[in-house]
């Protein structure tokens, strides 16, 4: 069943190359990995939790390096958020000019990536199938890029790979760490040698301040964020959603899956540097997106700056703080997929993005400004979508921490400093709400189309799955429990 | 069953024969003789599967120079498929080889061209099973020699002849100080058998000093031939010089045959702590020299040249770390992706040339080449699923094993660097558009099935590595 879900996009994408019907495969290939995607869910006994459908192929004995695929809630959840903005792309990809084939095979390989890193259970795999996104997004990017789009692709295909190298070191020093007999890069066997204590603090430190980098370039922590506004600004609206919708989450993955559970003692040892660092995300990268004059740039600092609150998920790393950066990761998924995809759609019909160029755009295309306005209110973290819910469960969380430790705490300092985050987001999404959306339309614009019918499915698609979980949270927290409990009582 | 010297000298009997009936054919077409070679090459690569067991090491005679051990076999293996596929890109650069030859005769030179590939094979396999400095120093030679042949054959071409005159004088000087080296180290331990030489040293102690000069003398030689700072100058100039079969041949096959006798002279040596400390400071001025200097390259081949030396710098972790495996398997990686960037290389530079712009929309003139030299490069800068990502993960572990922090953090920094000057040709090839007066380019079914094989192994030994690793066992 996962080796379905893992091998369908690539699969897909080998029959587009192959020379299918090209559109039509690339929907249907992702249909069905979502399909599958959600049968598995359904399958998933909560009851029993842990990692369930694994499937292993071995590779070598001596290294004890295996192909193994297995999911438990966490992994699930990622799966499906991969495979529906996976979907979504596709259904959002305008005519392709230049080598269609190309394009489409590139989008699912970017997709299939972060699906296999999200089923892998060992370490290696997990790695590689995150770093096989890499060149698909730098052809992306480079051919069908606008703006700088050179420099861009050079500065994330740069930025990634040295970052995914740093963590590679980490992965390997993890592996070494552990006494020679029970090496493996198998998560399961490592999870239980954490638990025993297998892990020395000193190593622990080490390896958790190399994984801590080299996942942070990844999620664009800062101050190894530059990449990002500038890649997502250039890269085409369906790549910019898969990117900052799914593949950046494979990070975040990495820190609740590996760096957390496997090494809560680096975890504690760099708890201060990681929150002065995610303050960063949310309070200085804040407010670079106010400044900011164009949608695209905006949008990608925005998706940097949301980060911030997942970290504080993270660095809380108790039970409602975990699964709040897990739902919010969710959220912001769909959030950012669905925003890039309309910001490419406005740049498709108006040809700018400079917020002074637009303006009453609600008028000509009223359903596109509704939905942007949907979108504007979950990134916000208004109540009654998944952003809210995330974002409410981190503030406590974080809280939390603190009051644990009887006295007041620079954890505290922190969720006051964040809770400003909301207050700037709603400043720069509502400003660039205003001035896309509200006002007298700009008259150079002419004549501006709405969305077709047929682009209005993916639209509602995404904004059903955000408010879903926004009013019903414990769909997928029922997922989610047995996921963190385990290990945030074992640290106990 | 066969004993393994007998591969070599029926390899070096098949080159002979070849040679001889080759100056009979008159006018006639010699593609025959490579097709000739070839199929000899396969032979003894098959033969090699069925080797009766060496007999012990012994301290005089025939085996005490001569060693059959697995790790001599697998480079013996790894001589006869590089020189297999160097003699499949030759048939494709024969066009070259006729423009660049005087002479009336329409196939002047080429039945050389095809056979002294051959005899640098049989040196190369020498080479990997060479234990005595008596014995590196003549397979060394054999090499270099036939070396001197290739380097300058298209002598018409004036730039041809000055990497032909530059190799030709730096490997001479380098040869001078081998032979210096050895002979210091004869001087100092009365041996010139290494296991010999490595428990005298054993057992007495010794003056230091002028058995460090010794084994200096022998790295500066070996160093040349692996192109490692600061003995990499001749290197982007030969290379870009010489025909592009031959610079394939020297980039991987004289590379991996320094690597082996590199580590096995080192091998005694390995109690000298300052050995240790000489290799790596080599290998981080190699790496830094070598991927620092390439981003700037817009000639392919150079680049390949700089990107040789630059994979040297991480093949010196591996020896400065003793991993033998790691090494061994990264010389495979690197065979490989080395030798597919050349095939494409060859067929490209047929029709348009050596730059990096005259890549531009190789992508629209043939989808196959553009994917071939893409798998080709980024296996080259390390991505995952190909052959040359697991290279450097071995690499890497057997550095972070030995605690070598400053290997480690200089190799990271520079598989960056890797990132852009390989993609850069990607780049070339999917980006840019087509010259407008560029045609599509055909590729001949030899060099097609050639490059899928090399394609099929990359991605192969990129997931499952065991085979290598088991066969130095």
């Amino acid at each position: 069943m996962l080796l379905f879900i893992v091998i369908a996009p690539f699969l897909t994408a080998l029959l587009i190359l192959i020379g299918t019907p090209t559109r039509l495969t690339a929907l249907l290939g992702s249909a069905v990995t979502l399909l599958t995607s959600l049968i598995a869910t359904v399958l998933y006994e909560t009851a029993r939790g842990g990692f369930q459908f694994v499937t292993s192929f071995p590779i070598s004995e001596t290294w004890r390096l295996q192909f193994l695929l297995g999911a438990d809630g966490l992994s699930l959840v990622m799966l499906l958020l991969a495979a529906l903005v996976l979907l979504c792309a596709v259904w959002f990809t305008p005519p392709v000019e230049r080598s269609e084939r190309l394009y489409y095979a590139c989008l699912l390989f970017i997709a299939g990536g972060a699906i296999g890193a999200f089923a892998s259970l060992d370490l290696f795999f997990f790695y590689a199938f995150h770093e096989l996104a890499l060149i698909p997004t730098f052809l992306l990017i480079g051919i069908w890029g606008s703006g700088n789009r050179s420099a861009a692709a050079w500065k994330i295909t740069i930025y990634l790979g040295l970052g995914s190298f740093v963590l590679l070191l980490g992965l390997i020093l993890l592996y070494r760490s552990v006494p020679a007999d029970l090496r493996s890069f198998d998560l399961r066997v490592l999870q239980e040698v954490a638990a025993n204590g297998g892990i020395l603090p000193r190593a622990q430190n080490q390896i958790f301040f190399l994984l801590l980098i080299g996942f942070g370039v990844l999620i664009s922590l800062f101050p190894f964020h530059t990449w990002a506004p500038e890649a997502y600004a250039s890269a085409p609206a369906p790549a910019a959603m898969l990117h900052a919708g799914v593949l950046k989450k494979f990070g975040l993955y990495g820190l609740l899956r590996v760096a957390l559970p496997l090494l809560p003692e680096g975890a504690q040892h760099w708890q201060t540097l990681l929150i002065v660092l995610l303050l960063g995300n949310i309070i200085y990268v804040g407010l670079v997106t106010i400044a900011q004059k164009r949608l695209d740039w905006m949008l990608g600092y925005s998706s940097v700056m949301q980060m911030g609150y997942i970290f504080l998920g993270i660095a809380s790393a108790n039970v409602i703080g975990l699964n709040g950066a897990a739902v919010l990761m969710f959220a912001h998924g769909i959030s950012v997929a669905l925003l890039f995809a309309l910001a490419g759609e406005i740049r498709r019909r108006t040809g700018t993005l400079v917020f002074a160029d637009l303006g009453g755009l609600g008028k000509l295309m009223p359903f596109a400004g509704f939905a942007f306005g949907i979108a504007t209110f979950a990134s916000i973290g208004l109540p009654g979508f998944a952003n809210f819910a995330g974002e409410v469960m981190v503030f406590f969380g974080a809280f939390r921490v603190g009051a644990e430790w009887q006295g007041f705490h620079l954890f505290q300092v922190a969720t006051v400093l964040a809770l400003w985050g909301v207050v700037i987001s709603a400043v720069y999404m509502l400003r660039a709400y205003r001035s896309i959306f509200m006002g007298a339309p700009n008259e150079r614009l002419g004549t501006v189309p709405d969305l077709a019918r047929t682009l209005r499915w993916p639209i509602v698609l995404l904004i059903a799955a955000t408010m879903i979980v926004g009013f019903f949270p414990n769909t997928v927290l029922r997922l989610l429990q047995p996921t963190f409990s385990a290990p945030v009582a074992a640290n106990r | 069953m066969i004993p393994a010297p007998a591969l070599e000298i029926a390899l070096l009997l098949w080159g002979l024969l070849l040679l001889l009936l080759e100056s009979f054919a008159g006018t006639g077409d010699r593609r025959g003789v490579a097709f000739a070679g070839i199929g000899g090459l396969v032979v003894v690569l098959v033969a090699s599967f069925f080797l009766v067991d060496p007999p012990a090491a012994a301290t005089t005679g025939f085996w005490s120079f001569y060693s059959a051990d697995p790790l001599a076999i697998f480079f013996k293996r790894f001589a006869l498929v590089t020189t297999i596929l160097v003699l499949v890109m030759s048939i494709d650069y024969a066009p070259a080889i006729r423009m660049g030859v005087p002479g009336a005769n329409p196939h002047a030179g080429l039945g050389e061209f095809f056979t002294v590939p051959i005899f640098t094979c049989v040196g190369l396999m020498w080479m990997a099973s060479a234990i005595d400095f008596v014995m590196i120093f003549v397979s060394l030679e054999v090499v270099t020699m036939s070396f001197y042949v290739l380097v300058s054959f298209t002598r018409r071409n004036p730039a041809t002849l000055e990497a032909g005159v530059k190799y030709l004088i730096l490997s001479a000087l380098s040869t001078g100080f081998l032979v210096y080296g050895i002979t210091w180290i004869f001087g100092v331990t009365g041996e010139t058998n290494l296991a010999r030489i490595g428990s005298v040293l054993a057992r007495q102690e010794m003056d230091p000093i002028p058995l460090l000069f010794g084994i200096s003398l022998v790295l500066v030689a070996l160093g040349f031939k692996i192109a490692a700072v600061p003995f990499q100058i001749w290197v982007p100039d030969v290379y870009q010089g010489a025909p592009t079969p031959v610079t394939a041949f020297l980039s991987v096959g004289s590379k991996a045959a320094g690597f082996v006798v590199l580590l096995r002279v080192l091998a005694p040596f390995s109690m000298l702590p300052q050995v240790g400390k000489l290799l790596v400071v080599m290998a981080i001025l190699t790496l830094i020299y070598g991927n620092f200097a390439a981003l700037p390259q817009a000639n392919l081949k150079r680049l390949l040249a700089y990107s040789s030396i630059a994979h040297a710098g991480y093949l010196l972790i591996g020896v400065v770390t003793f991993s033998g495996a790691a090494v061994a398997y990264y010389l495979v990686a690197y065979l490989l992706m080395t030798l597919l960037c050349f095939a494409v290389l060859i067929v490209v530079g047929n029709k348009s040339g050596d730059q990096i712009e005259d890549y531009a929309g190789l992508a629209k003139r043939s989808p196959f080449l553009a994917f071939a030299m893409m798998i080709g490069m980024i296996s080259l800068a390390g991505v995952p699923f190909t052959a040359g990502f697991l290279g450097k993960f071995f690499i890497f572990d057997a550095a972070i094993r030995q605690q070598q922090t400053l290997l480690v953090a200089i190799g990271v920094i520079t598989v960056g660097c890797g990132f852009y000057y390989y993609l850069k040709v990607v780049r070339a090839m999917y980006w840019l558009e087509p010259a407008p007066d560029a045609a599509p380019i055909q590729v001949s079914p030899l060099s097609r099935v050639a490059m899928t094989v090399l394609i099929a192994a990359i991605f192969v030994l990129g997931v499952y590595p065991m085979p290598i690793l088991n066969a130095l066992k």
